[in-house]
């Protein structure tokens, strides 16, 4: 049954044509600007589609996936590989958060001066690979476009980064690889199986992976699975790639990396872990919560002790994470809807977080740009000479910290309102967390920004223009996700409620 | 009667100013010196919300509380947040005080901000301030509630930390975030249990997050229907909501930060940290009073804490010589009044000493900030003899003192008595406790109102910010401190004032007369707040006497030791010393928090030891494996090339090769 809508294949391959047209388009590195333009309009492109998609997205309707493109790619006596790919209300959201942050990349990348074309190439070819992830339905094309992923980012990082950048860019390489292969055994697995005998993820979450007899054991494959979110999101204890890869990153693939690639866990955990094999997961809830627990409070107490901005804000990226395995560990009791709140938080954390994260790091980006340091001891008072900056940094640390009226306080509570019924003691002890948060973000604050002017900042200049447009974005997007967070709670919702129903 | 809109529009009027003042009189005019207009549209948007809110308190007084459902925040699994209004009498009182108090503190603003470089920036922030008090007072939703709660929170950070220059003051508003937010985290633990508990709510037709609803589960709670929450259930939630108030309304352990708040400007701390805020934790505490009710547990605990902060908090204003601290702890002092009233079951006498308390404690403040304007300090050593230089400032602080202090027959003498006069009639060993201790408070709230006053305004002048320049070294300070120039405030300051004194003066018998007062009944304010069926005591004259006697005494004394000049004496100084330095070092509590608990006990050993372990055993066991397999023989060490494709098609290959050797075999 073939089907053909078009719009999905474009949100994912055009950042890819993009990047093409580049490498055609510019000759040499000399025309920079050419290369800046082109990204900056194809990202451009691809948030509006990304946006189109979104509102496209019928949250009430029946047909859970949607926007289906899917013909058959090749096919061999025991199965049909196929072009799959649709959106359901778990997916959705992420492609705008894609195309989003898709877009602020790029113009966080304009002041990039070294080998600018192949800059560029890489950067869209990210973008290509990350919603190929998002709207992928068939476990063949799922994993190519996660693998894909690795080879622009280990680029970016070991040519563009900065410090230890080729260390950081093979750990985090090896790293995913590990997770990768972890995956792929349970793929094939999967795949061979005696009753299953496909790789269509749209029948696997209709149905539920929970009962099929795979030639290794079941609870094997679902620990594969989970490894490969859990690096990737990531948990304890395999998170130590995530602040090497952070800080030695360029700014512009920082907030990729924190705004879109970590959500690639959160999404696999919950699309497949969650939503394919509900009822393991279910078993599983007490160990996913002491988890989270154990990650929340463990990175943050280490996120205080950060001097490094970028180290910091990664750290925090960990603790925040742990929250959305929180909010899964709330299946651990079923019936009364608070599974459907606590799973609704954990995927809004994945959005809400994903635009927060890329906000902070924009700001210390900006600030690093400027004073050539993110050692904060040696930073104060920069709101004196960056207001704009500052306040945006402000906003986003006090989302960060889960301040209502911002969007990050949505997702906290909804995780902590789903996950309490479940484990209220262990969710007591997470979401003590929001102190420590608070702790941690106030005091960056006040070192970085607030405090004397330095006399050694008194040339520094505010964000520019190209510089404040990915702040508002993302300052908006904050701001009305805070203060009218229905419209993107209902998408996501539309997608939490089938992954609760099979669960028996 | 008041429209749903209407009341919105109390709320939502300073929203607009806060928007037009960010989004538009900033950006365009950021650099006029003194861009009046961000002033004026703060206060042309509190006069509207003032006069909504006087329309909603008659609405209230005539046709009772107004309820209205609102609209829908977010649905989730068939559970509906709500935005919505409850108006009942208390919301209606704390309207018009927060409207009312924030005005006066606005026009004050005007004069007192002149000049600063921040005037707009502060005006968007009291506007936003105000807005968030505003909805924090009409929420109709606990988590609507939570919400306003922390953005008032906001506020306050932001007003604290306003001359974000000074460390001191950044320092200051992370400090009051950080200690507000540990009890905020017991009101968000209430919350989520009562949320928990959504399936008995629902059996008996309420909704868990809806505040009326909570109320109507009180005395199904106390009759034994409401089996989810009885028994200790009911303790756990008052006891979370009370640790939000305990930490909002600066009550022991939680006091540490609101001194240390004295670091904003001045207005802020008349209107954010004597007025409103911090009154808000006995808000919340009258919010959920039936819930409080409900559980003996609780309502002791609150009872105890309250009465025990104010005594405490009195004894560290005894000494401070820092004006707006002395004030500070003074307001710490009487929020435990206002909490330990509530404790033993003194709702009506509660609001009505939070209503005196916002008067004569925000003109205190204002008259503070009068005084430093003309002196340049507020270390009252370096101030003395100002009832020359500024007779209407002297006048009007004579005024807030007296009430403060509970005189005849000023507003605070009304409300305190109230409180007192329910403590005494207890029958129970635990009112005993607590009128012991709220009677010696009167004792030291008496001596410290007037040891300040007495160092600002009589004998000679000590110099102002050039004696405390000196004082404190010419290292210490970059630039020389400008002469003061001892004269009185300007009419735009002294106005605001005089508006306050009006009611530190008479609303406490105006409101709440013994006697019917030509339209006004007698004990209306008893009457309309307190709950239904509550009778007004008569006041007890002897124990007004006697408190009143008492206060007098210690005025006395105070008069002694610091108008006469006479001091205590050599020997008696010297025996007290020791008591002094830990009165000023405020019980070394605040050397506890943040020297032991946090630098040491968090930061230095539970940090440094996970930051050791993340490093040196989780990170080092990655690069121990990396180490590994890169020398684990030829044959992978030729795969570790570092070439990112090589991975990339390595794993396809590798996927590839399986699926081909499963398609052969089958």
């Amino acid at each position: 049954m073939n089907a053909f809508d078009g719009i999905l294949t474009a949100v994912v391959f055009l950042p890819l044509a993009g990047a093409f047209l580049i490498l055609l388009a510019v000759r040499g590195d000399g025309n920079a600007r050419v290369a800046r333009l082109i990204a900056a309009a194809v990202a451009l492109a691809d948030f509006a589609l990304a946006v189109i998609v979104f509102t496209r997205f019928d949250a009430a309707s029946s047909e859970r996936f949607q926007l289906l493109d899917r013909f058959e790619w090749f096919s061999a006596s025991a199965f049909t590989a196929q072009y799959q790919l649709g959106v359901d209300g778990l997916s959705a959201p992420l492609v705008l958060l894609t195309g989003m942050l898709g877009f602020c990349a790029v113009l966080a990348s304009w002041g990039i001066s070294k080998r600018v074309k192949e800059y560029f190439v890489w950067l869209l070819v990210l973008q290509t690979s990350v919603m190929g992830v998002f709207v992928s339905l068939d476990f063949l094309l799922f994993f190519l476009f996660w693998e894909l992923e690795l080879i622009p980012m280990y680029f970016l990082i070991s040519i563009w980064g900065s410090g230890r950048r080729q260390y950081s860019a093979m750990k985090f390489l090896i790293f995913t690889f590990l997770g990768s292969a972890f995956m792929l055994v349970a793929i094939l697995a999967l795949l061979l199986a005696d009753n299953v005998g496909h790789l269509d993820m749209i029948k696997l979450a209709e149905q539920g992976a929970d009962a099929v007899r795979t030639i290794i054991p079941l609870s094997v494959v679902f620990w594969f699975f989970f490894i490969a979110f859990a690096i990737k999101l990531p948990l304890l204890p395999v998170h130590t790639w995530l602040p090497d890869a952070h800080t030695d990153a360029p700014t512009a693939v920082s907030v990729m990396l924190a705004g879109v690639l970590l959500k690639m866990g959160g999404y696999g955990l919950l699309r497949i872990t969650v939503g394919m094999f509900p009822n393991m997961a279910v078993d599983h809830a007490l160990a996913f919560t002491i988890l989270a627990v154990v990650t929340i409070l463990y990175a943050a107490v280490i996120t205080v002790r950060q001097t490094d901005l970028k180290r910091l804000i990664a750290y925090s990226s960990i603790s925040h994470m742990g929250l959305v395995l929180l909010g899964i560990g709330s299946i651990g009791l079923a019936g009364g809807g608070f599974a459907a709140v606590g799973l609704t938080g954990a995927s809004m954390q994945l959005f809400t977080h994903g635009a927060i994260t890329g906000l902070l790091f924009l700001g210390v980006g900006l600030i690093y740009d400027r004073v050539h340091t993110r050692y904060i001891p040696d930073l104060g008072g920069l709101a004196h000479r960056m207001p704009l900056v500052a306040v945006a940094f402000i906003i986003a640390g006090l989302a960060s910290l889960g301040l209502p009226g911002l969007s990050g306080f949505v997702s906290e509570i909804l995780v902590f309102l789903g996950a309490f019924k479940a484990y209220p003691l262990l969710t007591a002890l997470g979401a003590f967390g929001i102190v420590i948060t608070a702790g941690y973000i106030l005091w960056m604050m006040e070192r970085a920004l607030f405090g004397p002017q330095r006399s050694r900042f008194s040339h520094v200049k505010d964000a520019g223009l190209i510089d404040a447009a990915p702040l508002a974005i993302l300052v908006i997007s904050v701001i009305v996700i805070g203060v009218y967070p229905a419209f993107l709670t209902d998408v996501f919702k539309a997608g939490i409620e089938p992954i609760l129903a099979l669960m028996s | 009667m008041i429209s749903e809109a209407g009341i919105w529009g109390i709320f939502l009027i300073p929203v607009g100013a806060l928007a037009i003042i960010a989004l538009v009189i900033r950006p365009l005019l950021r650099h006029h010196r003194t861009p009046v207009i961000a002033g004026l549209i703060t206060m042309g948007a509190l006069a509207a919300s003032l006069v909504l809110s006087v329309w909603a308190l008659v609405s209230v007084m005539e046709d009772g509380p107004l309820i209205y459902d609102g609209v829908t925040w977010l649905t989730v699994a068939g559970m509906e947040m709500r935005v919505g209004l409850m108006v009942d009498s208390l919301t209606a009182i704390m309207l018009v005080v927060v409207t009312g108090v924030s005005l006066t503190v606005q026009v004050y603003s005007h004069a007192y901000m002149k000049g600063d470089t921040g005037y707009v920036r502060y005006f968007a922030f009291m506007s936003l301030f105000s807005a968030a008090m505003i909805g924090l007072v009409i929420a109709g939703n606990i988590i609507q509630l939570y919400v306003m709660w922390e953005l008032v929170g906001l506020g306050s950070y932001l007003l604290i930390g306003f001359w974000f220059h000074r460390p001191a003051a950044a320092a200051a508003a992370k400090k009051a975030f950080l200690v507000t937010r540990i009890g905020d985290f017991g009101f968000l633990l209430a919350i989520l249990y009562l949320f928990f508990n959504r399936g008995a709510f629902i059996e008996q037709g309420l909704n868990p997050l809806n505040i009326v609803d909570i109320q109507a589960a009180a005395p199904l709670i106390a009759a034994g229907t409401f089996a989810a929450l009885g028994g200790l259930g009911v303790t756990w939630v008052a006891v979370g909501i009370f640790a939000g108030a305990v930490g909002k309304s600066a009550q022991f352990p939680l006091h540490v930060w609101l001194p240390d708040a004295m670091e904003g400007p001045t207005p802020v701390s008349a209107l954010i940290h004597a007025a409103t805020m911090v009154a808000a934790g006995v808000f919340l505490i009258a919010r959920f009073f039936p819930i409080f009710q409900a559980s003996e547990e609780a309502m002791a605990a609150v009872a105890l804490v309250g009465a025990f902060t104010a005594v405490f908090a009195a004894t560290m204003a005894l000494t401070s010589n820092d004006i707006k601290r002395v004030l500070a702890f003074s307001t710490v002092s009487q929020l435990g009044y206002m909490v330990a009233a509530l404790g033993i079951g003194a709702y009506g006498p509660a609001i009505f000493h939070l209503f005196t308390h916002a008067f004569f404690k925000a003109l205190l403040f204002l008259g503070a900030g009068s005084v430093n304007h003309a002196t340049g300090v507020f270390d009252m050593r370096y101030m003395g003899g100002l009832r020359k230089v500024m007779p209407w400032t002297y006048g009007l602080m004579l005024i807030g003192s007296l009430s403060l202090a509970g005189i005849f027959p000023f507003a605070g003498f009304w409300s305190k008595d109230e409180i007192l006069g329910h403590a005494w009639r207890g029958p129970d060993g635990l009112d005993a406790i607590v009128f012991a201790l709220l009677i010696a408070g009167v004792a030291l709230t008496a001596f410290y109102t007037f040891r300040m006053f007495y160092m600002t305004f009589h004998g000679e002048f000590r110099g102002g910010a050039e004696a405390e320049q000196k004082a404190q070294g010419d290292a210490a300070v970059g630039n020389p401190a400008p002469k003061p120039h001892l004269a009185e405030s300007s009419l735009v300051m002294l106005l605001p004032m005089g508006a306050l004194a009006l009611g530190a003066a008479a609303a406490g018998y105006l409101v709440n007369p013994q006697v019917d007062l030509l339209d006004i009944p007698a004990h209306w304010f008893s009457y309309f707040v307190g709950p239904e069926g509550a009778k007004a005591p008569p006041l007890n004259s002897g124990l007004a006497a006697f408190a009143m006697g008492l206060s007098v005494l210690f005025i006395g004394i105070a008069s002694l030791t610091h108008l006469k000049g006479r001091g205590a004496g050599k020997r008696v100084e010297r025996a007290v010393q020791p008591a002094v330095t830990a009165l000023n070092r405020r019980y070394y509590i605040d050397d506890l928090y943040e020297g032991k608990v946090v630098k040491t006990g968090f930061y230095r050993y539970l940090g440094g030891f996970l930051d050791w372990f993340d490093q040196q055993i989780v990170d080092a066991l990655v690069d121990a494996a990396g180490w590994l397999s890169r020398n684990l023989g030829w044959a992978v060490g030729r795969v570790q090339t570092g070439q990112a494709q090589f991975y990339a098609i390595g794993a396809s290959l590798g996927a590839l090769a399986i699926l081909v050797t499963y398609l052969i075999w089958s």
